[in-house]
């Protein structure tokens, strides 16, 4: 009986996501048609933000840690981006010491060098972080991603408080990507990539271990299990993937804001994952997109738009406890 | 009973814990025969659990040390020791609540097959680990319950449950704290039974207050007082000791 339930909900749950990949798939063709394919950078940036949210959702939802840095790793990401796109045009090398680092324009350099960057920023943090709890924890990581900011506003060469205006864009296996749609391609395959490779994780023995760690660390550590590493490594892949989103947004926008590092967008990741269901992965993007329209809408309704947003998202969290994608499905939070 | 030879698999070396000006365990040593049931008894607050933490790393002693089957493990983490053999239960079961009746006992038999770095099979499909995670359902009663989630579970049944697990682990150490705490009559003797069946398998650290579990299954019986040793023997001994029947017997029967 249990299980038929189980078989069912996980069924709506897939169609619903698959609906929604189709929607996402359509897309492009479809707003050509309508002539709003003005519509698709911000698209682009919802898929990015949706990435970031989801990856966060690996160690907020399911580890049961609430990172208050993230937007140190989605920055970071961006920056690099930025600087590798920079360097690339002025051809300048990024770095001269210890090792050449030559500027890129290849998207298949620039997107794996975010993650790595982000994620190795990720590692370090959350090596010292995890050795806290609680509000502990949230306090350390915003103070990482205040200390990230500030250096990297330290840097004139990256444009200080004006942000890295970028003169170039990303080629992508060489040749040179034109255009809105393929952009909209990019982000929209690495997010669904992500969000099989997660899910399968988070049902594979690692992620049993860092969820079943989450609801109860003692009986974790008595069987035997190294919770601190399980939850690094969630740490470091969430820091890469959301440094990931970080690059997207820079080529979509060519321009890096330093918003991006700030503690403003690591709450807004937060407000994501939380109002699109924690531990879902789906719902975090389903929040990303939610949030990011509202905030685009009532933005050109007013310009008192935050304290209208202030009160919806508050009523959203109390009234979807599980999140807008817990509602949609039916499921409870899986723990 | 006569106590099985071999090297101990456990002894507790000094043992001494302090919180703030109160000694909650003060100098212990004891030790634990392969196969053995070695209980610990003594009044609320003697400073049981705090010594079953002490053994299982969760508490770091202000002096002493533990040695797990020879082995030095004291600057060990409770994973550590886990890892090398130890399993416990706790006063109050603890489990992973949301998760499922399986997936509990699921999260600990997957450690013996390989560690938690496994990112691409799902842990409920592999044959291998659910054979034995069915066995392990089946004999602790629960294969009903097997798909309800753990918060679901009556207390009883949670500390039946949180038993399984550990044995699902396959220690060669079992620190069981006040297993029957709470449990009615008839799960009381259910649970004596079942420790019963196990004797032998297992190197036990029994903590009881029902005395009657206590004296079935112990080979030797270790009292604790205000955080002290003050006696240890065996069972007939213990029952004879003047100062035990005065300091804790005779109180545990009121009780
Ligand atoms: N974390 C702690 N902080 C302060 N005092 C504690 C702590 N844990 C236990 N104690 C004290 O240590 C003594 C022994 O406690 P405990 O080991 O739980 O006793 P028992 O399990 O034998 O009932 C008690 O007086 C208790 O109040
Ligand atoms: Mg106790």
């Amino acid at each position: 009986m249990a299980e038929a339930q189980a078989t069912a909900r996980v069924g709506l749950d897939g169609v619903v996501a698959l609906c929604g990949l189709c929607l996402l798939a359509a897309a492009p063709p479809v707003l050509e048609h309508l002539q709003a394919d003005y519509l698709l950078p911000t698209l682009t940036r919802m898929l990015a933000y949706g990435l970031a949210a989801a990856a966060l959702d690996l160690v907020l939802g399911y580890g049961g840690l609430v990172s208050f840095g993230h937007g140190a790793f989605l920055g970071t990401g961006a920056y690099v981006a930025g600087a590798l796109l920079q360097h690339a045009s002025r051809g300048t090398p990024v770095l001269a010491w210890p090792i050449m680092v030559p500027g890129s324009t290849e998207a298949l350099v620039i997107l794996p060098a975010a993650a790595a960057v982000a994620g190795i920023l990720a590692f370090l943090i959350g090596a010292i972080s995890l050795r806290t709890r609680g509000v502990h924890f949230i306090m350390i990581t915003l103070a990482f991603a205040q200390l990230v900011y500030f250096l990297v506003l330290a840097v004139p060469e990256y444009g200080g408080t004006d942000g890295l205006m970028l003169s170039a864009r990303w080629r992508l296996a060489g040749l040179p990507v034109r255009g809105d749609a393929p952009r909209y391609w990019i982000a929209l395959v690495l997010l669904v990539l992500f969000l099989l490779a997660a899910r399968r994780a988070m049902e594979a023995r690692y992620g049993l271990a860092l969820r079943g760690a989450r609801q109860n660390e003692r009986r974790l550590l008595a069987l035997g299990y190294p919770v601190y590493a399980i939850r690094l490594l969630a740490f470091t892949a969430s820091g890469a993937c959301t440094g990931l989103a970080g690059a997207l947004l820079a080529d979509v926008a060519m321009f890096v804001s330093p918003d991006l590092l700030s503690w403003q967008r690591s709450g807004e990741l937060i407000i994501m994952v939380v109002l699109g269901g924690q531990g879902t992965l789906i719902g975090p993007v389903v929040g990303a997109f939610t949030l990011l329209a509202l905030e685009e809408e009532l933005s050109a309704l007013t310009e008192h738009w935050m304290l209208v947003l202030g009160p919806i998202l508050l009523l959203c969290v109390l009234l979807f406890r599980r999140g807008i994608w817990g509602q949609v499905i039916g499921a409870a939070y899986p723990g | 009973m006569l106590r099985t030879p071999g090297e101990p698999v456990l002894e507790a070396r000094g043992l001494t814990r302090r919180f703030g000006s109160l000694v909650a365990v003060s100098e212990v040593s004891l030790d634990l025969l392969p196969g053995e049931c070695h209980a610990v008894i003594g009044p609320n607050g003697a400073g049981k659990s705090t010594l079953i933490g002490l053994i299982a790393g969760e508490l770091v002693p202000d002096a002493g040390t533990v040695l797990l089957g020879g082995e030095d493990v004291g600057r060990l983490d409770p994973a550590a020791r886990a890892r090398r053999g130890l399993g416990r239960t706790f006063q109050i079961a603890e489990l992973c609540l949301e998760f499922s009746v399986r997936r509990n006992v699921l999260l600990a038999v997957q450690p013996r097959f390989a560690g938690p770095f496994h990112f691409l099979r799902r842990a409920e499909r592999l044959s291998q680990l659910a054979a034995h995670v069915d066995a392990a359902l089946v004999s602790a009663g629960l294969i009903d319950r097997a798909d309800l989630p753990a918060a679901t579970l009556s207390h009883g049944e949670r500390r039946q449950l949180e038993l399984a697990v550990v044995l699902a682990s396959r220690p060669r150490v079992l620190l069981l704290d006040e297993p029957a705490a709470g449990l009615g009559p008839s799960e009381t003797e259910a649970l004596a039974n079942r420790l019963a069946a196990l004797k032998g398998r297992f190197a036990m650290l029994l903590v009881e207050h029902d005395m009657d579990t206590v004296f079935r299954l112990a080979d030797r019986i270790t009292v604790l007082a205000e955080g002290r040793v003050i006696a240890s023997g065996l069972p007939e001994d213990i029952r004879a000791d003047r100062t035990v029947r005065e300091a804790y017997l005779g109180e545990m029967v009121d009780a």
